[in-house]
């Protein structure tokens, strides 16, 4: 079981983000949760400096840009 | 260095098509295909440029080294610098605010990094280079560097930390000297192919609005007269500038939609400074920002901290009119 947070603002690029991860848990079957972040103060502990960033177990994978559906596959199955 | 392409366009249009130079359309499909092959060369080349710079210069890389580093004034040419190298997104200023300030980084720095990110990004150096050229890019460049740092320089004197939102204060109050960061120790070939990736996200992003911008503009190009807006707007009025300014402000529209169009209204007699102001105040300044910042801050400070900007877009659009 994978935790997975995306966290952004709530702009086009965070929403992207968030769509991807859905899609590439349903395509590679991997059990995982989904949390989005949208809260400033809440985003602001994990010391993020550019938004949307991925986030697998408490790790910042993807920083400051849109990760794209195959990357996170990726990602996961790593 | 662009002739080739101008004699293609002329090829395309006036032998392939057959449409007449002489004719509004013959004129108007010539720009708009002149103009969007040339946007599409600088912009890939440019943003690649920007990519491989900021692979090894992340802006955590230029936080944490400007959290850790005290140069006596020239961190603001730092900062500024940074700011043009860096990628920025409006929905990215609030992480990035508190972030730069839960470094210990002067509010002052912070502000002018914030500046010049968006005033001067890859985007509107590609057009502005394909449209004005390099030399007018080169001034256009400068100059959001200097306001970056005049801007700054003065927002740091006001003392505005206490217009901060209470729980931005509280960081400020427990800020803590950032580490030294791990760097990835990549070759260039290797870092290359997600590079050249993230420039073509970029150039996809925002081609949209290229083609609506040279579409208008080719428009114009075409069927208004040469000097159409001499008449309306010269350097001889002293409010066109101030007014420029304002106008640009409120409208959120991205560097590549408008200085394609803005390119054009030069082309047809107003003046360029003019035309720099109001495109400063487009790309560096818009609502949805304020609205994002208003998280960090108070009203009374995001108005300062607008007003403020909008003066010094203001004064160097006086300036390009006397230089340029």
């Amino acid at each position: 079981m994978k935790h997975i947070k995306v966290l952004g603002t709530g702009c086009a690029k965070c929403k992207t983000t968030y769509n991807n991860v859905l899609e590439a848990i349903k395509q590679t079957g991997i059990e995982a949760d989904v949390t989005k972040i949208e809260d400033i103060e809440e985003m602001m502990k994990y010391n993020v400096l550019t938004t949307p960033v991925l986030m697998i177990d408490e790790v910042a994978k993807v920083k400051g840009r849109v990760a794209d559906i195959n990357e996170i596959k990726k990602i996961l199955t790593e | 260095m662009f002739d080739w392409l101008q004699n293609f366009s002329d090829w395309l249009i006036y032998s392939v098509f057959g449409i007449s130079a002489k004719t509004h359309l013959g004129e108007a499909l010539n720009f708009f295909v002149n103009d969007t092959i040339k946007i599409a060369i600088l912009l890939f080349l440019i943003t690649i440029l920007m990519g491989v710079v900021n692979s090894y210069f992340p802006v955590e890389k230029i936080r944490n080294y400007l959290s850790r580093n005290k140069m006596y004034g020239l961190e603001y040419l730092f900062a500024s610098s940074f700011g043009v190298i860096t990628p920025f997104c409006s929905c990215s200023s609030v992480p990035l605010f508190i972030g730069f300030v839960k470094g210990g980084i002067p509010l002052g720095i912070t502000f002018t990094y914030l500046i010049t990110a968006p005033l001067v990004n890859e985007v509107a150096i590609a057009i502005f280079a394909a449209s004005f050229g390099f030399k007018v890019t080169a001034i256009y460049v400068a100059t959001g560097i200097v306001l970056g740092i005049v801007g700054g320089f003065t927002l740091g004197k006001f003392k505005l930390e206490r217009h901060l939102t209470p729980w931005v204060q509280n960081i400020i109050a427990n800020a803590e000297t950032e580490e030294e960061l791990q760097e990835d120790k990549l070759t260039l070939s290797q870092r290359f192919p997600a590079i050249l990736k993230e420039a073509f996200n970029i150039v996809k992003g925002v081609s949209l609005y290229i083609v609506i911008g040279i579409a208008i503009g080719a428009s114009m190009h075409g069927f208004l007269p040469t000097g159409f807006f001499e008449h309306y707007i010269n350097k001889g009025q002293w409010y066109a500038v101030p007014l420029a300014v304002l106008i640009g402000i409120p409208m959120y529209s991205n560097a590549a939609g408008v200085i394609p169009i803005i390119q054009v209204l030069v082309a047809k007699g107003i003046p360029l400074g003019t035309a720099i102001a109001f495109m400063m105040g487009v790309i560096g300044l818009s609502l949805p920002e304020a609205m994002l910042l208003k998280k960090v801050m108070n009203l009374k400070l995001i108005a300062i901290y607008f007003g403020t900007i909008a003066f010094f877009m203001i004064l160097s659009g006086y300036l390009f009119n006397i230089l340029l």
